[in-house]
């Protein structure tokens, strides 16, 4: 931040990295569970995390992403849930039958919308 | 068949138990301590997994033990007994001396007292109770806070008092989780407008039907599960919870604020157990609930010849586990007493 106060004296405040639940905006996740309900049955296993062909090239987890919507941890889901190639790979594996890559579609559409002032 | 059988503890395990050797011809005493027999039993509103109702359990229990050959001496602590050749010679605490061929043990557990884990605030923030306080509340149909108000915001607190070294319990109690499941669920059906969050360690839905319970409340109730234990309670200015936990699946701590905060109590070997063990030198395992002599195939059997042990006294039980482990008891005791024994 040019000109703030913490450049002028030399030192920075750090950002709680605490999830403020109360505090974030559940608009996104509410989107995507009332279109796609199956993703309330993730149990974390990450089984779509480890089959994942960009998973495996560069930080991009379904399984962590997933748990920030839910939290509404929305700015660090934004341009990470760009990576995905939608090939549904990770439907294959997941043992509760989550329709994993329309999560991803939904996603990304929410925040379309979000941005637009449609949610 | 004859011979006789003194039970000590009139909960589940007992009063299956007592009914299975009233049956084959045995006579039974069976001593409670409490003015009622039923034990736990009493408490509950619905059982898992299937929300069968508690009073159903207390009257199959009650059934039961409505034999001939069955004495049931309530509102009578046991405090030691004594071997005198073949016969048991127990007396309790009101000066009654009951003799016996075969001694069975049904001792039970004791709820863990949450008010050990402090920073929790178990009797310190009103709104913190615990899963079997739930329980009564259901029974009286009354979910309001004290000043009230009806919850809207709820959490549910895994392993209070298991899996925890600070108070003592390394074991798993094995029916918090899914009791933790089934009180989300009515917690939801009863407050339709309600959010649940359920803190846990590990979901441990071992049990016949468990993890299907799992799933429904997950898919028809929209029950929050969170992975990571809550660190500490307090309140703000509102007079409102305050959690913090570790979002263990981001790496990330977590901060929320609860109308109401329900604590998953554990299940502990019974002081009175404790206290007959070490008086009659009954080994009990590290854990402090009785050890039987083999785990694989003499989980009823004690130590001491002619002593039986049966359901949580051994190991955290559910309902139906606990019906079977009384079964195999007087099986046990009805070999021992038919073919084992030498008069």
């Amino acid at each position: 931040m040019a000109g703030s106060a913490s450049d002028k004296f030399g030192f920075t405040v750090s950002k709680a990295r605490v999830i403020d639940y109360d505090a974030n905006d559940k608009a996104v996740i509410n989107y995507i569970l009332e279109k796609e309900p199956s993703l309330r049955l993730c149990i974390e296993c990450g089984g779509c995390s480890a089959t994942c062909t960009t998973g495996n090239f560069t930080r991009f987890s379904l399984r962590e992403i997933h748990i920030l919507l839910k939290r509404g941890e929305n700015a660090q889901v934004r341009e990470k849930i760009k990576k995905c190639m939608l090939c549904g790979k990770c439907i294959l594996v997941c043992p509760r039958g989550v329709n994993t890559r329309n999560v991803v579609f939904l996603a990304r559409q929410a925040f379309q919308k979000y941005d637009n002032n449609e949610l | 068949m004859t011979g006789s059988v003194a039970i000590i503890g009139g909960g589940t395990a007992g009063m299956e138990a007592a009914g299975q050797l009233a049956r084959a011809g045995l006579s039974v005493t069976l001593i409670e301590k409490e003015p009622e027999a039923g034990g736990h039993a009493r408490n509950w509103y619905h059982l898992f997994p299937d929300r069968r109702s508690g009073s159903e359990v207390l009257k199959y229990l009650n059934d039961q033990i409505d034999h001939e050959n069955i004495k049931l001496i309530t509102g009578s602590r046991i405090e030691n007994f004594q071997k005198k050749g073949n016969e048991f010679v127990i007396e309790t605490e009101n000066g009654q001396e009951v003799k016996a061929d075969a001694l069975l043990l049904t001792t039970g557990f004791d709820l863990f007292r949450s008010e050990r884990k402090e920073e929790y605030g178990y009797h310190i923030y009103d709104n913190v109770i615990t899963s079997a306080d739930l329980e009564d509340k259901f029974r009286n149909n009354d979910l309001r806070l004290l000043n009230g108000k009806i919850p809207e915001k709820i959490g549910l607190l895994h392993c209070v008092g298991s899996r925890d070294e600070k108070s003592g319990n390394v074991y798993c109690s094995k029916l918090c989780c899914v009791t933790a499941v089934k009180q989300a669920m009515e917690l939801r059906e009863k407050l339709p407008g309600s959010r649940v969050y359920s803190f846990y360690m590990d979901m441990r839905m071992g049990g016949a039907l468990y993890e299907e319970l799992y799933r429904e409340a997950q898919e028809k109730y929209g029950v929050n599960f969170i992975r990571g234990k809550i660190s500490e309670v307090s309140v703000n200015i509102d007079n409102r919870l305050v959690i913090k936990a570790e979002d263990t699946l981001v790496g990330r701590p977590l901060r929320m604020e609860l109308d109401m905060l329900v604590l998953m109590a554990g299940m502990e070997m019974s002081q009175a157990g404790i206290r007959i063990a070490d008086s009659a030198g009954l080994t009990r395992g590290e854990n402090r609930f009785f050890a039987p002599a083999d785990h694989h195939f003499g989980s009823n059997r004690s130590n001491l010849k002619g002593v039986f042990f049966a359901g949580t006294c051994t190991a955290p039980m559910n309902i139906t586990e606990t019906i079977s482990h009384a079964r195999s008891a007087a099986a046990d005791i009805i070999k021992y007493l038919g073919n084992g024994r030498k008069r």
